[in-house]
């Protein structure tokens, strides 16, 4: 006989027609699923009663997989075949993986859209291996809730762009999970915390997970969550201060290039130890040898400050920066949610507290928050609460823009705008008659379009021919509550439309996230000056036409051969210089530029005066009064 | 006769009650659906009808509309495990026949 739970009042639903909906913390390390039963969110355990699931895969020559515990377990005897924190090569190319200095003990290969993982099962991408764990996790929440899902919500790091989003979509809709809705991890700790506690007030979420690290602003109030800002670190998670463990052991033992297997099993006991000192004062690590005899190591809570310490720093920085960015300072913060199985070291709850000047909430465990936060979203989104129950805004984690003349991005969505957003704005032709036009959407920071992310390009064709400047191209962008985006853009005039899903190609070519914010920091004053000699390079250019135009049409009437000649050597000058794509060129360029116009001046005045006697002759003074 | 619960399943509606932070008790309902006709509701409470039959058992107070109480009558509620699952199981001694699931029932 089926077996109930205590629904809210009023909510009871008809016999098979229970709406079981579950979140799911799809994490670099390890996975969690939690559900709503009788109104309170848990955590859902395997049989043997664990509610980790470790994020780790391993696939079999005959083609069967094995998923956690299992694999995790085996790691260390098929490292080649095991793969481990797959979120994150989730919609990256190998050119971005590569590029991000990470090293994986299995072998990575490229393929059109993502890179693969090559094991004895075939080329495997990342959605695949995210699928696995996901069914895991679907098929472990039906045995335990006794039916079908309707839904799951599923929480990605605020960081994720679209690539990433949509690859966890397809992940979970491979593994046979309908999505409600993905969900950023920190605005899930915010409803876990938020909901528990009831406490109002601008919050702090502080993520160190396995693999990415996030900050959020948050602001709870009348049960509404709104995020005021976010920001983090794509690449940067309790996986690297393991990697500093690893480092610190091999070098004290001067391990100097181990086997696979010895390596995996290094790795494994140097997280055994970091997770032992958040509790002791020192670990011992059992470092194997190869052939020779294995060497213990002593790791005392003093080392691991010292070789971590600037990790720890690394994440201080996108904390202010967030404050900054909701115009905030510490003191306005009511309290700091920690979130991730790496908050429990004490050096980062150290440095969390110094950064805000308070102790960090850690009242609910940080492995499971987001999970439950995210069971209660769906628990509202699969209808099973109450109309009276809370809204949520969520924000862009990096601007949306697009490609405008001279390389240079004009950003349209600002980051940290609320979801769901469309914004509009309109764009003009450059050139005399230019009938069609091509919009490239790009997301991120920086001023030009070669540091930005691709997401999209579109082509509006049918625009009727005008003077350059004349025509009105309105692009709107709308951002949907899932954070996917759509582009359209509609001639005024005779009312051409074209359109685009971003549904993008998974980060074949683009810089990693991680470094984007960052480097929009760092690189500000060169973005300037790049952006400075870029307009210059289209103002010459559009002068150059302009010349051109006029000595084609009046060059012959107007000009004597001296004259004209002195015009061609400028014209000359400039041209050659826009050649040369030298970001020193600004004064060069800006002073040919000036030589041109001053050697057009005149030209430009008779053309005038001749433009202005050929619209006089010829009329009788009433006439021109008319005119005028 | 009246409604009951075990002690299982009183221990655990006072936890969850007590996690929810608000609620005054229990309700027990049947509703005419499901494909044996009948099925079994079963609610967290923050108002209490007038009208409704109130019981008292380990602790915790259960409404039952008068209805319902017909058909649920004797009842002892009780929560068990089964497998991964756990969850609350009606022991009803006026059903004559339930469907597979035993999510409805005849009487």
């Amino acid at each position: 006989m089926a077996l109930l739970q205590i629904s809210e009042p009023g909510r009871s639903a008809a016999p098979h027609q229970h709406r079981l909906a579950v979140g799911i913390d799809l994490g670099t390390t390890n996975s969690l699923v939690a559900s709503v039963i009788s109104g309170s969110a848990a955590v859902i355990p395997d049989a043997a009663g664990r509610m980790l699931l470790p994020s780790v895969v391993r696939f079999h020559a005959d083609g069967a997989v094995t998923t956690g515990h299992d694999a995790q377990a085996r790691q260390s005897e098929d490292p080649l075949n095991t793969v481990s924190s797959a979120k994150r090569l989730m919609g990256r190319g190998l050119a971005d993986v590569e590029r991000g200095g990470q090293s994986v003990p299995y072998r990575l290969v490229d393929a059109p859209g993502m890179l693969r993982v090559d094991t004895v099962a075939g080329a495997k991408s990342p959605v695949e291996i995210g699928a696995e764990v996901l069914r895991e996790l679907r098929l472990r929440a039906e045995a335990s809730l006794g039916g079908a899902l309707v839904g799951a919500v599923i929480t990605v790091p605020a960081y994720f762009d679209d690539a990433q989003r949509q690859a966890t979509k397809d992940a979970a809709r491979l593994a046979g999970l309908d999505v409600l809705r993905l969900l950023n991890e920190p605005t899930a700790a915010a409803i876990a915390y938020g909901l528990d506690n009831g406490a109002e007030g601008v919050y702090a979420v502080y993520d160190l997970g396995g693999g990415t690290f996030d900050i959020s602003i948050l602001k709870l109030s009348r049960g509404v969550f709104e995020v005021l800002a976010t920001g983090g670190d794509a690449a940067l998670g309790g996986d690297d201060f393991d990697q500093r463990v690893v480092a610190w052991a091999r070098a004290e033992v001067g391990l100097g290039q181990p086997s696979p297997q010895d390596l995996q099993t290094l790795r494994a006991r140097c997280r055994v130890a970091k997770e032992a000192l958040s509790s002791a004062e020192r670990a011992v690590i059992c470092v194997p040898m190869g052939v020779d005899d294995p060497v213990d190591l002593i790791l005392s809570r003093e080392t691991m400050v010292a070789i971590t310490q600037d990790l720890v720093e690394r994440t201080l920085k996108p904390a202010r920066r967030a404050l900054r960015d909701a115009g905030l300072a510490a003191d306005d913060i009511r309290g700091v949610v920690l979130v991730g199985g790496a908050t429990r070291m004490p050096q980062v709850r150290a440095a969390v507290a110094k950064c805000f000047g308070r102790e960090p909430l850690t009242n609910l465990d940080p492995d499971q928050v987001v999970a439950l936060g995210a069971a209660m979203q769906a628990n509202v989104l699969a209808g099973n609460r109450a109309e009276d129950d809370w809204l949520l805004l969520d924000v862009i984690p990096l601007s949306l823009g697009l490609e405008t003349m001279g390389g240079l991005m004009e950003k349209i969505i600002p980051r940290n705008a609320t979801l769901p957003v469309a914004r509009a704005q309109e764009f003009t032709t450059f050139k005399d008659g230019q009938t069609a036009m091509a919009i490239h959407v790009l997301q991120g920071e920086r001023e030009l379009v070669s540091d930005c992310r691709s997401l999209a390009q579109i082509e509006l064709h049918g625009i009727p021919p005008m003077v350059a400047g004349a025509a009105r191209i309105r692009v709107t962008f709308q951002v949907d509550a899932d954070g996917l985006l759509s582009v359209s853009a509609r001639e005024q005039s005779r009312g051409v439309e074209a359109s685009v899903v971003v549904k993008p190609s998974y980060g074949l070519t683009d810089a990693q996230i991680a470094g984007m914010l960052e480097d929009s920091q760092t690189r500000a004053e060169e973005d300037l000056r790049l952006r400075m000699v870029r307009e210059a390079q289209v103002e010459a250019r559009r002068l150059l036409d302009a010349t051109e135009v006029a000595l084609a049409e009046d060059g012959d009437a107007l000009l004597a051969p001296p004259e004209r000649a002195a015009i061609a050597r400028a014209l000359y000058a400039l041209g050659e210089l826009l050649e040369v794509h030298d970001a020193d060129s600004l004064a060069a360029l800006r002073s040919a530029t000036d030589a041109l116009n001053r050697a057009t001046t005149d030209f430009a005045a008779r053309r005038m005066n001749a433009g202005v006697q050929r619209a006089l002759s010829g009329h009788r003074l009433d006439q021109l009064e008319q005119l005028v | 006769m009246a409604v009951t619960l075990s002690e299982t399943a009183a221990r655990r509606v006072n936890a969850f009650l007590a996690k929810r932070g608000k609620g005054v008790g229990l309700r027990l309902a049947v509703k005419t659906s499901g494909c044996s006709g009948m099925a079994y509701a079963l609610e967290f409470v923050d108002e209490e009808d007038a009208d409704d039959l109130r019981f008292e058992s380990h602790g915790v107070t259960v409404l039952v509309d008068r209805k319902s109480h017909v058909y649920l009558d004797g009842t002892e509620l009780d929560f068990v495990r089964e497998g991964l699952n756990e969850g609350f199981k009606f022991h009803n001694p006026n059903v004559k026949d339930q469907c597979g699931c035993g999510e409805s029932f005849t009487v």
